[in-house]
C-alpha cells in the first residue's frame, strides 16, 4: 500500500510521519512541494526560445514539461531554483536572478 | 539436589577430554538423567591444559558454576599430574582415574596425599588393541562409567552400541572396534 | 508431542532456526557464536531448509545483508558475539530505525580488551540503546524458547522492530543441558508465515527505504520509532502466552524467583541466575528471606513491573556482567535504581559488577552477596552502592 504523504511538512506531528520513514509507492515524489525551498526562480522569456530542448533533459527535478515538441511554462511546484537551465539556454531564454 | 554426581576431567587440548565429557552427558542422559557437560577453555590450542565437566542427577540442574568440589577426576592425560592440581577439592569418599601404563603405587605419590581411591586404566593399551589407533576417550568413559557406577555395565553398553551406530553411521566398520574397546576397557580398570 | 534432548545452547538455537526456516542467513564466524552458522550451514547442505546462506566476509557485511534482505520482504539474521557485534554497530541502528523486524542470535562474550574469549554481557550492553529488542536466556532451553518466540514479537504489526537473542557465552552456549524440543509442525504453525506489508521486492507497489531526514523531521522520527517499543511489553505476553499453550512453558517479561515475601532480592540476567537460585534454596532453607527477579526483556525495560516487585524489599544488590564506566556502577543498576526512584522505594540498593570475562560466579558468591544485603539492611545503609563480586584486592 502506498504510503500517504499528503500530511508530511515542516508541521507534521511524530504520528503522521511513516513507519521507518518508509515511503511506499511510486512516483510519490509529485506530491512533494519541492518548490517551496527555492529562493531563485527561472523565467522563462518565449520570443527568445527557439525550441531547441536543450534545457529540458538537464533539469535534475523535470520541471520543464515538452508538449508537441515545445516546451512549456516551468513548474514552479519542483523547481529547485538550481539554474542548470540558465546555463544550457544557448539563446539567453531564460534568466534568473544571481545566475548568468 | 538428590543424587548429584560432579566429575572433572583434565586433558589436554586435542586429546577429547571435552568429548569425552559430553560422551558421557549423553550416555547419562539416555538412561533418563538431567545431565551437564561443558569445556572451560584457555587458550585455544593445541596441548595447553584444559578441563571439563560433568553433572549427572536425578532432578534439573540449574548451577551454572564450575566445578570445585567433584566427587570424581578423570586425568586423560598423566603429564598433568605435575601442572595442574588434579586432586583440588575432590572428595575423599570419591576417587580419581588416572590414564597410564604404570602401576597405581607409582601414581599415588603423585596425588599430594588425597586419601580418596585411585583408579588406573592404561587407554593407550586399550585403544591400540582395540581400534588400532590412540583415542583415549572411549576407554576413558567405560572406565569412569565403571568407577561412577551411574549405571550398569550392560545399560551402558546398550546405550553406547546404539550412539555409536547413530554417530557413525557413514562408517559402521568402526563401531565394532569401539565397542570392543568399551568392553576392554571395563575389565582394565585397576 | 515434545521431544527430549540434550543439546548445547548453540545447537539449540540452530535447530530452532531450522524449525523456524528463515529465508536469508548472511553469517560470518567468530567464537562462541560460530556454531549456529555451522550446524545451520549443515542444514542448508543436507536440504533440510530452503534459507539462502550467505558467507560474507564480515560482521558488518552480514547485518547489511541482513537487513537488505529484511528490506526487501525476506525473514532474516545473523548470529554473531563480542568484536562480531561492535563491527555491526551502525547497522544495529539502521535496522530498527527502518523498523525491519529481522533476528539476530547473540552469544555473549566480553569486548576487547584485554582479548577474552569468554562470557560477559559488555557486547548486547553496548547495543542497548540501539532500539533493538533484547530478550536474554538462563539456561539452553530458554534460548531455544526465546528463538522460537523472536519473531512472532518482531513482526507483530505494532512493534516490527529487530529483535536480539541472547544467551551466556560458552556457559550456555557451549554447554550440553537437557531440554524439550517442540516438534517442527508445532514451531512452523506457531511462527507462521512473514507477510510484510511494504517490501523491495513488490513490484506493485516500489518504495523508499532509509530516506535522508532533516532536522526538521528527526525528532518525530525517533519518537514514531519509539512507539514500536512502547507495544514490545504486551506483545512479548501475548506471545508468551500462546507459546504456552503450545510448549506448557511460561515466560513473562522477567522470572521472580521465591519473591512473594522476599525480604532480600538479587536482580540479575543470563546463566548466573541457576546459581542464584540454588543459593536461594540454600538460604531459604535456614529460614532466609531470599529472592530472585532475573531480567528476560532487557530492552525495552519493563521498569514499572520490576519495581513493582521490588518496591518493598529491605535490600536489593543489582548485578551487572558488564562495566559502565559511570564510577557508579553498570548499565542494569542504573535502571534499576531509576525504576525504584520512581516508585519511591525504600529499598537499599547496591550493584555489583560481576562474572566479567568469564569470571565463575559460584552458589557460594551469591549467598555471599545476600549476607551482604542483611548486613546493609541491618545497618540501615547501603555504604558504597558501586562494588566488584570476587574481585581480588
Amino acid at each position: 500500500m502506498a504510503a500517504d504523504i499528503t500530511k508530511l511538512g515542516v508541521k507534521a506531528p511524530w504520528k503522521d510521519l511513516t513507519e521507518g520513514m518508509v515511503i511506499a509507492g511510486a512516483g510519490t515524489s509529485r506530491d512533494f512541494n519541492t518548490g517551496e525551498w527555492s529562493t531563485d526562480k527561472p523565467v522563462f522569456i518565449e520570443e527568445k526560445c527557439k525550441q531547441c530542448l536543450l534545457c529540458t533533459p538537464v533539469c535534475p527535478d523535470s520541471c520543464i514539461p515538452v508538449e508537441g515538441g515545445k516546451r512549456g511554462e516551468f513548474d514552479y511546484d519542483h523547481c529547485k531554483g538550481c539554474g542548470i537551465c540558465v546555463k544550457s539556454c544557448p539563446f539567453g531564454a531564460i534568466t534568473m536572478e544571481g545566475v548568468e | 539436589m538428590s543424587n548429584l554426581t560432579e566429575i572433572r576431567w583434565h586433558g589436554r587440548g586435542g586429546q577429547g577430554a571435552k568429548t569425552a565429557a559430553l560422551l558421557l552427558a549423553d550416555v547419562a542422559f539416555q538412561t533418563g538423567k538431567y545431565v551437564q557437560g561443558f569445556p572451560e577453555y584457555g587458550p585455544e590450542r593445541m596441548g595447553a591444559p584444559i578441563t571439563a565437566y560433568n553433572r549427572i542427577s536425578d532432578v534439573q540442574i540449574r548451577v551454572h558454576s564450575n566445578i570445585y568440589d567433584p566427587q570424581y577426576v578423570v586425568v586423560v592425560d598423566e603429564s598433568l599430574l605435575e601442572a595442574v592440581d588434579v586432586t583440588s577439592g575432590l572428595k575423599k569418599e570419591g576417587a580419581i582415574l588416572v590414564n597410564t601404563s604404570r602401576p597405581k603405587e607409582e601414581i599415588i605419590p603423585h596425588l599430594k596425599g588425597y586419601e580418596g581411591k585411585v583408579y588406573t586404566i592404561d587407554a593407550h593399551k586399550v585403544s591400540m588393541a582395540t581400534m588400532g589407533r590412540y583415542f583415549p576417550n572411549t576407554p576413558l568413559l567405560a572406565a569412569i562409567v565403571k568407577v561412577t557406577r551411574i549405571m550398569d555395565e550392560e545399560t551402558f553398553l546398550r546405550e553406547m552400541r546404539a550412539s555409536f551406530s547413530h554417530k557413525f553411521a557413514s562408517k559402521p566398520e568402526v563401531i565394532d572396534g569401539n565397542m570392543a574397546a568399551l568392553e576392554m576397557a571395563l575389565k582394565e580398570v585397576r | 508431542m515434545a521431544k527430549r534432548d540434550r543439546l548445547s545452547g548453540n545447537e539449540a538455537i540452530a535447530i530452532a532456526l531450522r524449525q523456524i526456516n528463515p529465508d536469508v542467513f548472511p553469517a560470518f564466524p567468530i567464537t562462541p557464536s560460530t556454531e549456529i552458522p555451522q550446524y545451520f550451514a549443515s542444514f542448508v547442505a543436507n536440504g533440510q531448509v530452503d534459507t539462502e546462506f550467505i558467507p560474507v566476509e564480515s560482521e558488518h557485511s552480514s547485518m547489511s545483508a541482513a537487513i537488505g534482505a529484511s528490506a526487501a520482504g525476506a525473514r532474516s539474521l545473523t548470529a554473531t558475539s563480542s568484536c562480531g557485534l561492535a563491527f555491526m554497530w551502525e547497522e544495529l541502528y539502521i535496522a530498527a530505525s527502518n523498523r525491519l523486524p529481522l533476528a539476530l542470535a547473540l552469544v555473549n562474550r566480553a569486548l576487547s580488551g584485554p582479548i577474552n574469549i569468554n562470557c560477559d554481557h559488555s557486547d548486547s550492553m553496548g547495543a542497548r540503546d540501539a532500539g533493538w529488542i533484547q530478550i536474554y536466556a538462563e539456561n539452553n532451553q530458554e534460548a531455544y524458547d526465546n528463538m522460537v518466540q523472536a519473531y512472532r514479537i518482531s513482526e507483530h504489526k505494532d512493534v516490527r522492530l529487530p529483535i536480539m537473542i541472547c544467551q551466556d557465552g560458552f556457559i550456555t552456549s557451549h554447554a550440553v543441558e537437557n531440554m524439550e524440543l517442540l516438534e517442527d509442525a508445532d514451531v512452523k504453525k506457531f511462527v507462521g508465515e512473514y507477510e510484510p506489508e511494504d517490501y523491495l521486492l513488490n513490484p506493485e507497489c516500489p518504495m523508499a527505504v532509509g530516506p535522508y531526514s532533516i532536522t526538521d523531521y528527526y525528532m518525530e522520527a525517533k519518537r514514531n520509532q519509539a512507539e514500536g517499543m512502547r507495544h514490545v511489553e504486551r506483545v512479548v505476553l501475548e506471545v508468551a502466552k500462546e507459546f504456552a499453550e503450545v510448549s506448557g512453558r511460561e515466560y513473562g517479561l522477567f522470572e521472580a524467583y521465591r519473591m512473594e515475601d522476599a525480604e532480600y532480592a538479587v536482580v540479575m540476567i543470563g546463566s548466573a541466575a541457576g546459581t542464584t537460585k540454588d543459593a536461594i534454596d540454600r538460604l531459604r532453607d535456614r529460614g532466609e528471606k531470599v529472592g530472585l527477579l532475573k531480567i528476560r526483556l532487557y530492552r525495552p525495560f519493563p521498569a514499572e513491573a520490576i519495581a513493582d516487585i521490588l518496591k518493598d524489599v529491605k535490600a536489593v544488590a543489582v548485578m551487572d556482567r558488564a562495566e559502565g564506566y559511570t564510577n557508579h556502577g553498570g548499565p542494569l543498576g542504573a535502571d534499576v535504581m531509576a525504576a525504584l526512584y520512581r516508585a519511591r522505594s525504600q529499598a537499599l540498593a547496591i550493584n555489583y559488577i560481576y562474572g566479567l570475562g568469564g569470571r565463575d560466579v559460584r552458589v557460594e558468591d551469591m549467598e555471599g552477596v545476600f549476607a551482604t544485603l542483611k548486613q546493609i539492611a541491618e545497618d540501615g545503609d547501603a555504604g558504597e552502592t558501586y562494588r566488584y563480586l570476587g574481585i581480588r584486592e
